[in-house]
């Protein structure tokens, strides 16, 4: 039985180990995103914090993967159910890219025209929505990028704390020692990864271009 | 031949004042004992080398600075007792290159200071049109973005989008240092009839005495954070001071 063949047999279940899996990876990247881009301009207008912030995050994406899971296996509340620690695992990972850049495309904004915008009256407020984010939506989307791509890839070691998702036919296939299943789950999220990629890249070359310097 | 500064005999407040005032910044002084007086509809060119204090006398005055001693007063109010964004709202200022939004259209970024002043859509658009007549700009322009313009252009956006909400003081950093010398000529010349019909409070920063001379009412020398003259423009050019002297020489120097 070739890969095709043993896909199509089984499409529900790869099917189902998709959505599993674009589920692990979205709500992680989703939850990193709504921590981390606020935290990177938390960083931008405290600057004192950028150092322990970037710090932490950097060090966070050292912990090799497995260990991570495993360490948060005891955590109560969260050690119950696989689904939500993978999760919690997945968006500490995809943190470090959303804040970095979020940090970074602020701090590229032309200083001259921040300024500008302070002189003209505008509040701090104002100055941030109508002028830094705008500015460094590109590089933040390519932050969201980076972050999914990384939460599509590493969501295969989540099947590790039997947490589903397409690293399951992995598992169960070096386990059998059969290429075809091993195949069966790292095709689609190499693809998954892919479209992803695609998607958010053509994003980011279209806020890109609000910034004609860049 | 000698009468007495103009802004010494009136009892009306200048639309801005220096008294005394210094600014330090990690122990170095930028700025030292600075007296100054600006009135409504009188231009005062500041003129000095780059690092002599000028572009400091001007954030000192929207606050985007505050003096270390000393006072600033627009329209007789200290700056520190000032809201900062009211303040700002009410000085227009103009910057090398036009510091203009660069996502933002021509049209948007005039209309910035009216929009975040919450004016009438139709307002604002009737705004937009008057200003761009005002500063030699087509119409077909505002839906245009910064990069699309050539440098004399954008410099002529900047100075709209300073006029926008037709405040009473105007400040301009060295507004046309990076264009090229017959766009800067037919600038000034411009700015200057602007002025003459808008009667604002100006302060104008260069360090190009044929600037100062040609837009200027008074010229305040400056240097090394120290205010050396402070002078109407026909006494400038015939001022003993020795600084005054090296600048005047300097300029004359050069072919017509």
């Amino acid at each position: 039985m070739n890969f095709l063949q043993f896909m199509m047999s089984n499409r529900q279940q790869v099917l189902d180990l998709t959505l599993e899996h674009i589920t692990l990876a979205g709500v992680a990247t989703l939850l990193a995103a709504l921590v981390g881009i606020p935290l990177g301009i938390l960083i931008t207008r405290v600057p004192r914090l950028s150092k322990p912030v970037l710090g932490g995050a950097n060090i966070i994406q050292t912990i090799p993967s497995l260990a991570l899971f495993g360490f948060l296996l005891p955590a109560p509340w969260i050690g119950e159910r696989a689904g939500r620690l993978a999760i919690l695992a997945l968006a500490l990972y995809a943190l470090l890219p959303l804040i970095r850049n979020t940090y970074a495309g602020i701090r590229s904004v032309d200083p001259a025209v921040v300024e500008a915008g302070r002189a003209m009256g505008l509040t701090d407020r104002q100055l941030l929505f109508q002028v830094e984010l705008p500015l460094a939506s590109g590089v933040i989307v390519a932050g969201v990028r980076i972050a999914t791509v990384v939460s599509i890839g590493l969501a295969t070691i989540a099947a590790a704390i039997g947490a589903g998702g397409l690293g399951e036919f992995i598992f169960r296939g070096l386990a059998m020692v059969n290429n075809q299943v091993i195949l069966a789950g790292a095709v689609p999220a190499a693809l998954l990864a892919l479209f992803a990629d695609f998607v958010l890249g053509r994003l980011e070359r279209r806020l890109g271009s609000l910034d004609p310097k860049s | 031949m000698t009468a007495p500064p103009s802004y010494g005999s009136t009892l009306e407040v200048p639309a801005i004042e220096f008294d005394h005032v210094s600014f330090r910044l990690n122990g170095r002084s930028l700025l030292e004992d600075l007296v100054l007086s600006v009135k409504q509809g009188e231009t005062l060119v500041l003129l000095g080398r780059s690092g002599s204090g000028k572009t400091t006398t001007l954030k000192l005055i929207n606050r985007l600075l505050l003096p270390t001693t000393g006072e600033v007063r627009v329209n007789g109010r200290p700056t520190s007792e000032w809201d900062p964004i009211r303040l700002r709202r009410s000085i227009g200022y103009v910057i090398q290159d036009g510091g203009l939004f660069p996502h933002f259209t021509v049209e948007r970024n005039i209309a910035l200071v009216p929009r975040i002043e919450n004016w009438p859509r139709e307002r604002v658009a009737v705004r937009v049109r008057e200003l761009l007549a005002t500063v030699g700009l087509n119409v077909d322009l505002a839906s245009r973005y910064p990069s699309q313009l050539s440098g004399g252009q954008r410099q002529r956006v900047g100075v709209a989008r300073a006029l926008a909400a037709d405040p009473p003081i105007l400040i301009l950093d060295e507004p046309f240092g990076a264009l090229d010398p017959i766009t800067r000529s037919e600038m000034q010349k411009e700015f200057r009839t602007l002025q003459q019909r808008m009667r604002k409070a100006v302060i104008f920063v260069t360090h190009d005495l044929r600037e100062a001379l040609l837009l200027g009412d008074r010229i305040a020398l400056l240097e090394e954070g120290r205010l050396i003259v402070d002078l109407p423009v026909a006494e400038f050019s015939r001022s003993e001071d020795p600084l005054v002297r090296a600048y005047v020489e300097a300029f004359s120097a050069l072919p017509e």
